[in-house]
């Protein structure tokens, strides 16, 4: 058995010949170089083309109010209320690795978990704009949060809205602490190799006097392992409520209680996708093919194909539901999705959510960086147009006639989803340069010549 | 984009040489005058929220910063003294509305209504109960007319040439031209009015007529009764107007008679003909039945048990037909094959077994001949005194207006008009295209126009008079049956306008005369000298002479002697007037520009309306823009396919493609007058069609024809949001309609504590779909226009809708039409939703709307199953414009930008009630409470009331079993209801 067992040993997950020190100087040099890449330099000017792009749609909406976007009555929700779902369930695939992986003492997370802690807190960054910048009146958006006032008036629990706001909250808290506390021993790390005495000094106040003391590590496990049982349960609430926000609704599409884990399920398969879509060029460009392994890319493909598994189910169900409810109105829901007016967004998503995930099984694929590259901009893509679906094709003809209408995203519908992407990828490169993207300490825990450490994360 | 300084200035007195022009094009005020003209108007609301360029908000911001700085250092504000009423004026409480009667004038006979004023300020018009014309009820344009008269786009002063003028420069003026005048005993002086039905006014031009016995007095307006009266003339050789008694008929034929539509009049007929459409007590008696004749869907078709599309051109024919087997001398039998034979065989049999309660009815726009007919078959059925009554017309001079407006037309082009007067009208935009009516008026030396509007012919004469709103002046007006009414002036002139009156009395010469002396002059005629004084003051109180109706006329037919009308050949062109902008007097209207006509639901726009067949035969669709030629003339306009359209056949539609009505109007669809020639006003034939290949983008509020495309075949019944039955079906199960109770499933426990519990029942049975509520519920809750662009992203504001279906055949539909306003209901899908309860349950069951509250999710409306709730994307309310401030109903918010809104269920009057209950020490009294939708509503077809007390009459109707909740599936509980459609088809044409 045990000759077995040799036989079908994953792949490593780290790059021979790597000792200690290289690992350090390879993650640490990736910050501290002062040859910045020229194409950092490019991403953070066409990005911040873009968060420019996106300020103005910001202070347009505020000024001129959202009737700068495609949406009307019967479709009052549109790209803002699409991005949000979509963001939020992005980010969810950092949450998952930096918590439950390290619950369950999954040892390759440690090099995409950091990265994947960042796009996590961007993520629910973006996200966190639409909901805010949808309302009718941002500056009185504030109104969402219980806080005493002059009016004697306080929030409706009922609302699935108000859910998000604690949902939502709690988790970008959570996960901003959990990045944070997580990067506390690398950037003493980086304190330690500064040699310009600003540096030196940034680095030094963010890594709040670490030390590298026993009593500081032991301090350290005992917190990560409190933030990651704090976050744990916040993935599967997180998009379980915003997944009420349809689900307590009365339209057809979206009074279903299929939703809370197949909006879970969604957000990993999100999550991962993204992961994918930013950690290979990222693994390409910093030569980090010794931390990000093949094996890495197979796990990361293996839990899309659940995933996305998952969700296929859930799409199989809220058909078998519309017919099996016998509810005409589920029913035409259906009819509608598939031969509607948006009929291409519907056949388009199961193409990239169900069909094109498929080709994970084959373990070439997962090994081929460009076929996951493609798979995972599909899913992108697909989980996108699920929310499109979900959103707008529900709205848009419900059960009188009458007023049914179309949505057609206008120039600040795409000006504020482009922008956001663009803060996405300015906030993620200002991070790969400025902290380190990777957990050295835990990475340098995966060196085979054994602990640096009497971590509990490198044995399994 | 530069501003430069207008050339022409409106309102401010500049001294000037004659008015220059500098192309023709300018001085026909096409682009770019027009545009530098517009920008003198004061705003009104804007024509679409489109984005202001950056740069100019920009400029705007770094303009009004450095402005502020200078206005706070430099300038003080000036000093104005606040005088307070030492005595207040006898009633006038602030907050408290008063109701004044005045009666609002029309063609066919004037409309009694009731004024709501708040402290001097007209807001709201209601119907005056007393009045005959009214019954309490009004119409779409007695509920815009405070819109008119706050339209801050009215003409506000007195022009000569162009330029400001005075009132006594104008008396000057006229002094000296009548002087010459009299000497030739007025052979050049012309007058042109639009019907009259004020018998003061038509006194004075007769006196006006005796004093200068070679002058003449011509009337023109575009939609007139002219084929009516000519139709009496020919049947019974009197000049009688038709007083149809619906309420009496248990036989109506329609043909193309549009009587329950949004028409001039239509008030009294939609009343007393759904009286016979009400089913109470689960009973099916006294159900009338109606068939109808007509080329294009209208409100009247929709109500029919049977409509049947045919040509305008050929509906002669069919009369002809029905008249023939009716036994009427002189009609002719149909033509073998004809494809109404069957319709018209039934439809004649069925009167024959209702004589003395059939009824025929002919519309204005057939030809004298078919009312002819009408007539003598009425005549045939022993209807006459009995559901058909024949009584003087209300209208004043019995002249032909086509053949009055062509005498004074020829008579100008050959120079023998010296002084031509108008009273209101607007002939150089409505007159027929044929007789060139602008290039005639070139010719006359001395041009007088009065009227509301610097409009398109008010450009083209020498003294423009600003005329009075009715809201503004004294007058008096009879209404259809002969009663006379008293038009109240509600508000002192806003412009220091001048009424036909003044205008008259200076003609005269008897200047300084006002409306109000010579209307108490006739007056005294009327109620003679003794106690004279009391019996003005009840009749200034009541709106009208008490008593003052016409005895009908006996009539005895004549043998029809008319040769038949050709059938039309090729296609057929027919003009008809705009439901809600009607002949174009009312272009100028926000609410009415946008309120979605009832068979089309198109707003902002007049299409070309042909049939699915018609337009497949000539590979169009909806929004091609074709070019129509007829008779030489052409015009472009956009084809919009209507079912239950007559194939071969166009409708144009008139009132639209205004030059000059005014910001809102300007340049709004296309003219159809350009092709409305004297010999084809109504319609004629052998238009032709050529595809321009451009489109043109059309502003619907409902896109969907059918209301059970999303459910299954054997669910339609069941489901459809309007539900139908037959009045046999009805008869056998009056519980047909009603489904299983539905249980109430609701978590939450049931909340009515209040006092009350308000509900409302529409009967679909008796709406016509006319649209009065709609107009009313824009006037009382202050909703905002928000032109077409938003329109057609679906943004409408209405708090009302009446939604439209169509079912069946294409070629000839049933039409079905539904207002839906907020369900109220009690387990409402969107107040679990709002996240900081702005929207709540009150204790009487209403959905409140907290506005200060709202910050605008809009999860709410996305869970309304019913998509009655109104998002204000932008600042639609029009914070600008002041004169429309005052028209506001004071009672409710004016919305600001990001807010939810909705029906209320009018709340302010259930507050004003319920303060005046408590006060008292009372209940609030069924009825006390009348919505706005409900108050106005022609047919009596909406009910309000509580539904607690099973006394009521909207407890009553709830008890009814044809009564049904919209998509009640739901467990929604809504607490307006519907009673269902029971029509009552002929079985002998039911396949």
């Amino acid at each position: 058995m045990s000759n077995k067992t040799t036989d079908v040993e994953p792949p490593a997950l780290i790059g021979p010949g790597h000792s200690l020190a290289s690992v350090t100087d390879k993650i640490a040099d990736m910050v501290l170089t002062k040859r910045t890449p020229l194409g950092w330099w490019l991403a953070i000017a066409v990005s911040g083309t873009f968060v420019g792009i996106l300020g103005f749609t910001v202070l347009s909406l505020f000024f001129r109010g959202v009737g700068l976007w495609g949406i009307n009555n019967p479709v009052g929700w549109g790209f803002a209320i699409i991005n949000f779902v979509w963001w939020i369930g992005i980010g969810h695939a950092g949450t998952l690795i930096s918590a439950i992986l390290l619950l369950l003492r999954q040892g390759w997370r440690t090099s995409i978990n950091r990265a994947a802690e960042a796009m996590t807190i961007f993520a629910v960054m973006c996200a966190g704009m639409y909901p805010l910048m949808h309302t009718g009146r941002p500056w009185l958006a504030f109104w969402m949060l219980p806080l005493p006032n002059s009016m004697g008036m306080w929030q409706n629990f009922r609302s699935p809205l108000i859910w998000d706001v604690f949902a939502v909250s709690t988790y970008a808290t959570v996960s901003l602490v959990f990045w944070y506390v997580g990067m506390v021993p690398d950037l003493a790390t980086l304190r330690d190799r500064a040699r310009n005495i600003w540096v030196k000094r940034a680095y030094g106040a963010l890594c709040l006097g670490w030390r590298g003391a026993a009593s500081h590590w032991d301090r350290y496990e005992i917190a990560s392992l409190l933030l990651a049982g704090l976050s744990a349960p916040l993935v599967v609430s997180v998009h379980t409520v915003v997944s009420f926000d349809f689900a307590a609704g009365i339209i057809p599409g979206w009074h279903t209680t299929i939703f809370p884990p197949y909006f879970v399920a969604g957000a990993i398969f999100a999550g991962f996708a993204m992961v994918l879509t930013l950690m290979l060029p990222l693994r390409a460009w910093y030569r980090l093919e010794d931390f990000i392994t093949e094996r890495h890319l197979q796990n990361m493909g293996k839990v899309m194909l659940a995933t996305g598994l998952i969700v296929a189910y859930g799409y199989a169900i809220e058909g078998f539901m519309a017919w099996y409810s016998g509810s005409a109105y589920e029913q035409f829901m259906l009819t509608n999705r598939l031969t509607g007016p948006y009929k291409y967004e519907y056949w388009s998503l199961l193409l990239c959510n169900i069909l094109i995930p498929q080709i994970m099984w084959s373990k070439k694929a997962r090994s081929s960086v460009w076929m996951l590259f493609f798979v995972s901009m599909s899913v992108n893509i697909g989980m996108w147009l699920e929310r499109f679906v979900i959103v707008v094709i529900s709205l848009h003809r419900d059960f009188l006639p009458s007023s049914w209408g179309m949505y057609h995203p206008t120039l600040y519908d795409w000006s504020m989803f482009l922008g956001t992407i663009g803060f996405f990828i300015f906030a993620f490169s200002l991070f790969i340069r400025f902290l380190p993207a990777i957990a050295i300490f835990e990475v340098r825990g995966l060196v085979p010549r054994g602990p640096a450490r009497p971590g509990k994360s490198t044995h399994h | 984009m530069s501003h430069e300084a207008p050339e022409t200035t409106l309102s401010s007195s500049r001294p000037s040489s004659p008015r220059m022009w500098r192309s023709l094009a300018e001085f026909h005020g096409q682009e770019p005058f027009e545009q530098k003209l517009l920008r003198e108007h004061p705003k009104q609301t804007q024509k679409s929220f489109d984005p202001p360029e950056r740069r100019d908000f920009l400029k705007l911001m770094g303009a009004s910063l450095a402005l502020a700085g200078v206005s706070a250092s430099c300038t003080k504000q000036p000093l104005e003294k606040l005088v307070p009423w030492a005595k207040n004026p006898e009633q006038l409480l602030p907050g408290k509305a008063l109701f004044f009667a005045t009666s609002m004038p029309w063609s066919s006979g004037a409309i009694g209504l009731l004024v709501e004023s708040h402290m001097g300020r007209p807001t709201k018009c209601e119907g005056n109960a007393d009045h005959p014309a009214s019954l309490g009820a009004t119409d779409v344009w007695s509920q815009a007319a405070v819109l008119g008269l706050y339209d801050p786009d009215r003409s506000q002063s007195i022009l000569y040439r162009g330029r400001p003028a005075t009132w006594s420069s104008f008396m000057d003026a006229m002094k000296q031209t009548m002087t010459e005048q009299a000497g030739k005993q007025g052979s050049g002086l012309r007058v042109l009015s639009q019907a009259v039905v004020s018998p003061t006014l038509a006194a004075q031009l007769r006196e006006l007529l005796a004093k200068y016995p070679k002058a003449a007095w011509h009337q023109w307006q575009p939609a007139n009764r002219d084929n009516a009266r000519a139709g009496a003339q020919l049947a019974f050789g009197q000049d009688v107007e038709l007083q149809p008694r619906f309420d009496k008929a248990d036989v109506v034929v329609s043909l193309e008679a549009d009587f329950l539509s949004s028409t001039p009049g239509n008030v009294r007929s939609i009343r007393e003909f759904t009286s016979r459409r009400k089913l109470r007590g689960g009973k099916a008696d006294g159900l009338n039945r109606l068939y109808v004749l007509e080329g294009r869907p209208t409100c009247t078709g929709a109500a029919a048990d049977h409509r049947l599309t045919l040509r305008a051109g050929e509906i002669e024919a069919a009369a002809r037909a029905l008249a023939s087997k009716l036994g009427v001398s002189g009609a002719v039998p149909a033509p073998s094959g004809a494809a109404f034979a069957a319709w018209v065989e039934a439809a004649a049999k069925d009167l024959s077994e209702h004589k003395g309660s059939a009824l025929v009815v002919a519309g204005e726009s057939q030809p004298p001949a078919v009312h002819a007919i009408a007539h003598l078959i009425n005549e045939k059925l022993e209807s006459i005194g009995r559901c058909a009554q024949y009584l003087p017309p209300a209208e004043f001079s019995g002249s032909d207006n086509a053949q009055s407006l062509a005498t004074l037309a020829q008579d100008m082009k050959d120079g023998k008009v010296e002084v031509l007067v108008m009273l209101s009208g607007n002939p150089v935009y409505d007159a027929p295209a044929d007789l060139e009516f602008g290039v005639a008026l070139a010719k006359v030396p001395l041009r007088v126009h009065l009227s509301q509007y610097r409009d398109e012919t008010s450009e083209l004469v020498d003294w423009h008079l600003n005329e009075t709103h009715f809201l503004e002046s004294w007058s008096d007006a009879r209404s259809a049956d002969g009663t006379l009414g008293i038009v109240q002036p509600l508000i002192a002139p806003l412009y220091s306008g001048k009424s036909a009156h003044e205008v008259l009395a200076v003609l005269a010469d008897k200047p300084g005369v006002s409306a109000y002396d010579t209307l108490r002059e006739n007056a005294k005629k009327l109620l003679g000298e003794a106690e004279f004084e009391r019996k003005w003051r009840r009749a200034v109180h009541d709106g009208l002479f008490a008593g003052s109706a016409a005895a009908p006329v006996s009539v005895s037919g004549r043998k029809l002697e008319v040769p038949a009308a050709p059938a039309p050949i090729g296609l057929e062109i027919a003009f008809r007037t705009d439901p809600f902008l009607h002949d174009g007097r009312f272009a100028n209207h926000g609410w009415l520009l946008e309120q979605p006509r009832p068979m089309t639901m198109l707003s902002w726009d007049n299409v070309i309306q042909l049939s699915p067949a018609t337009a497949e035969k000539l590979d169009l669709e909806t929004s091609d823009v074709v070019e129509v030629a007829f008779a030489g003339r052409k015009l472009t306009g956009p084809v919009f396919v209507t079912p239950g359209h007559a194939d071969d056949a166009l409708t144009l539609t008139l009132g639209f493609g205004r030059r000059k009505a005014g910001n809102m109007g300007n340049g709004v669809g296309y003219d159809a007058y350009a092709l409305r020639t004297s010999s084809a006003l109504s319609q004629g034939s052998g238009a032709t069609l050529r595809k321009t290949g451009e489109t043109y983008a059309l502003a619907t509020t409902q896109e969907h024809d059918k209301m059970d495309t999303n459910l299954p075949e054997n669910l339609r019944e069941e489901l459809s949001p309007v539900r139908v039955a037959t009045v046999d079906h009805f008869r056998e199960n009056p519980h047909i309609i009603k489904r299983k109770e539905q249980e109430n499933t609701s978590l939450y426990a049931d909340r009515n504590k209040g006092e009350y519990a308000w509900g409302m029942v529409i009967d679909l049975n008796a709406c016509t779909a006319c649209g009065a509520c709609v107009t009313a519920c824009s006037a009382e809750n202050n909703t905002p226009v928000v032109g077409k662009t938003e329109v057609m992203r679906g943004r409408e504001m209405h708090w009302l809708r009446i939604d439209r279906y169509f079912q069946g055949d294409p070629k000839n539909p049933k039409i079905y039409t539904q207002p839906i306003p907020c369900m109220q209901c009690e387990n409402a899908p969107c107040e679990t939703v709002c996240p900081v309860a702005a929207t709540s349950h009150s204790p009487e069951g209403l959905n409140d709307m907290v506005y200060n509250r709202c910050i605008g999710t809009r999860y709410c409306a996305n869970n309304c199953p019913y998509k009655v709730r109104r998002f204000n994307f932008y600042l639609y309310s029009d914070y600008d414009s002041e004169t429309l401030k005052y028209g506001r109903n004071p009672d409710v918010t004016v919305r600001s930008r990001g807010v939810m809104e909705k029906c209320t269920y009018c709340v302010q009057r259930i507050n004003r009630a319920n303060l005046a209950a408590k006060k008292e020490d009372r209940k609030i009294r069924d009825g006390e409470i009348r919505t706005a939708c409900q108050a106005v509503c022609p047919a009596d077809a909406i009910v309000f009331g509580d539904i607690k007390d099973p006394k009521t009459a909207v407890s009553k109707l709830k008890a009814e079993p044809q009564n049904y909740a919209l998509l009640e599936e739901l467990n929604t509980r809504p607490r307006t209801t519907y009673l269902a459609r029971v029509t009552n088809p002929n079985r002998e044409l039911e396949s």
